[in-house]
C-alpha cells in the first residue's frame, strides 16, 4: 500500500492508496499549522514535519510510529548575536536523510540561507560555519522572501560526503568532504533579471528546485527562475532547454530516479503571474535529456485553472511510475502511469506546500 | 515571585501552564521559568531572545516595551500574560 504525505497550509494530510484508489486516511495532524516540508525518512521510518505558526515561529516535529504520535524537536539556531538584526530561524525549507551510511544523520536547510546538521535523529543542530560564513553569503538575496533560503539539498548516493545545495538567490553549491569546504558551481545558468554583464554570474542564480536521478546523481535538474538547465558534472556546469513549451517558468521539478534523461515539470506564466498558461494546467516531462518536451494534460484542468505547484509540491516515487503534484488552490493530483495521465484526489484541500511519497 | 500566564491558542500547540518565578526583569522572569521547557522558551522568544513579532506580553496591564532585551523591569507580584498579537493572524 503507497502513501502519500500531504504538507498544507493547514496541517498534515494522509493519503493511502488501497484497492479501491487512494483515499484520505484520519483526520489531520497538526491542524491549523502551516507544514513547510515533511521527510519521510527511508533509513528508519521516521516522519519529520516542519512547521511555521504564524505567531509562535517555526517548529520541528519528528514520529516514531508512522504519524500515530509526535514528539516535538528542538529547531535549528543561528549563533547569538546582540545585533537587533541578528539573524533567527524564519522558516525550515528542506530536510534530507544524510546518507544511507549515516543513519539518524540529516541535513536541513533554512531562511536566512543557514544549512544545519544533525547526527541524532533531529534532536540536536550545528549551523554548518563552512558555508555560513563564506564571505559571498553577503550577496545572496531573498528570491519572494526577504532572506535568502537553502531549499534543495542533493546528497550523492555514492558518497555522503558529497552534497549539492541550491540556494533562492544565491546559486549552486557542491562540498565533497561533508560540509568543511564550498565550491560555487552552477556555470552556464542565466539570470535575466540582472544587469547586462551580471547575468552568468553563478552566485546570482535563483534557482527554484534542484534534483537529480538516484541512477545516476551527476545528472542534474534544475528548475530556475529563468528556464530548466540540466547538468551533467553534478551541477558545476548546465546547459539551458531551449523553446520549452508551453513555458520554463515553474518551481518544481522531480527527477526519474531509474532513467536519467527524465524529469517532469509544472509550469506557469513568467513572472509574477505564476499561474498556469492560458488557465490550463499541465504537467512536461523529457525523456532525452532535456531536448524535448511533452505536454500531460490528461485528467487536470483544461479551463480557468489557476493553480500555482510549489517547488516541493511535485514528487515521483522510487519507481517512476508514480507521480503526485499539489497545488496552492488546494487540488491534488497523482499518475499512476509517470505522468501520462492524472487522477485528482482532492478538490478541497488547503493550499499545498510540499508532498512526500513514503519509501 | 511574578505570575505569567501563556493565551490558550499557544497551549494549544504546547502544554504551557501558569507559573511564578523570579526575576528583575521579563526576560530573567522568562529565563527562570522557562528553564526546564526551553522549547516552550521558542513559542515566545527567537533564538536571540527577542519578543517573536507576532507575540505580545502584558506586564500588568500593559504592553511591553522592549521587545529587543525584554528589559522591562518586574515587580515582585507582577503578572504576565502572553498573548498572540492579531498582526500574526
Amino acid at each position: 500500500m503507497a502513501t502519500l504525505w500531504v504538507g498544507s497550509r493547514k496541517g498534515l494530510f494522509r493519503f493511502d492508496r488501497a484497492a479501491e484508489g487512494w483515499q484520505q486516511v484520519g483526520k489531520p495532524a497538526f491542524l491549523a499549522a502551516p507544514v513547510t516540508f515533511v521527510l519521510d525518512d527511508p533509513r528508519d521510518g521516521a516522519l519529520y514535519v516542519a512547521l511555521s505558526h504564524g505567531h509562535f515561529g517555526c517548529k520541528l516535529h519528528r514520529s516514531d510510529d508512522r504519524g500515530a504520535t509526535w514528539v516535538e524537536l528542538p529547531t535549528p539556531a543561528f549563533p547569538k548575536s546582540d545585533a537587533p538584526d541578528a539573524p533567527a530561524l524564519e522558516l525550515i525549507w528542506s530536510i534530507v536523510p544524510a546518507g544511507a551510511d549515516r543513519p539518524g544523520a540529516l541535513w536541513l536547510g533554512t531562511i536566512p540561507g543557514g544549512l544545519f546538521s544533525s547526527t541524532d535523529r533531529g534532536e540536536s543542530w550545528v549551523l554548518c560555519s563552512s558555508l555560513w560564513n563564506r564571505p559571498e553569503r553577503s550577496r545572496w538575496v531573498g528570491g519572494g522572501y526577504d532572506h535568502a533560503g537553502i531549499h534543495s539539498i542533493l546528497v550523492d548516493p555514492r558518497d555522503s560526503a558529497h552534497v549539492t545545495l541550491a540556494v533562492s538567490t544565491g546559486g549552486v553549491w557542491i562540498t565533497r568532504d561533508g560540509g568543511d569546504s564550498w565550491a560555487l558551481g552552477g556555470q552556464g545558468l542565466r539570470a535575466d533579471y540582472m544587469p547586462p554583464g551580471q547575468q552568468h554570474e553563478p552566485l546570482f542564480q535563483d534557482v527554484h528546485l534542484l534534483a537529480a536521478p538516484a541512477c545516476d546523481p551527476d545528472r542534474m535538474w534544475c528548475q530556475h527562475h529563468c528556464g530548466i538547465f540540466v547538468s551533467d558534472d553534478g551541477g558545476m556546469t548546465f546547459r539551458e532547454s531551449l523553446d520549452v513549451a508551453p513555458s520554463a517558468f515553474g518551481f518544481a521539478v522531480a527527477a526519474h530516479p531509474q532513467n536519467r534523461d527524465r524529469a517532469w515539470f509544472a509550469p506557469a506564466v513568467k513572472d509574477e503571474c505564476r499561474v498556469p498558461v492560458d488557465a490550463k494546467l499541465v504537467v512536461t516531462e523529457t525523456q532525452d535529456g532535456g531536448k524535448r518536451f511533452t505536454t500531460h494534460r490528461n485528467g487536470l484542468p483544461q479551463t480557468e485553472a489557476y493553480d500555482l505547484i510549489y517547488r516541493h509540491a511535485l514528487v515521483v516515487d522510487s519507481s517512476g511510475a508514480h507521480l503526485a503534484m499539489g497545488s496552492t488552490t488546494g487540488n491534488l493530483w497523482a499518475s499512476d502511469n509517470s505522468g501520462e495521465n492524472w487522477q485528482q484526489l482532492s478538490t478541497t484541500l488547503p493550499p499545498i506546500a510540499a508532498l512526500a511519497f513514503a519509501p | 515571585m511574578a505570575t505569567i500566564r501563556f493565551t490558550s491558542h499557544l497551549v494549544r500547540h504546547r502544554p504551557a501552564p501558569m507559573f511564578t518565578a523570579a526575576g528583575a526583569t521579563v526576560a530573567e522572569v522568562l529565563q527562570a521559568g522557562l528553564a526546564d521547557d526551553p522549547l516552550l522558551r521558542g513559542y515566545v522568544q527567537d533564538e536571540q531572545g527577542r519578543l517573536r513579532k507576532h507575540v505580545n506580553i502584558y506586564l500588568d496591564g500593559a504592553l511591553i516595551r522592549d521587545r529587543l532585551r525584554l528589559s522591562d523591569a518586574v515587580g515582585p507580584a507582577s503578572e504576565l500574560y502572553v498573548l498572540q498579537a492579531l498582526s500574526g493572524g
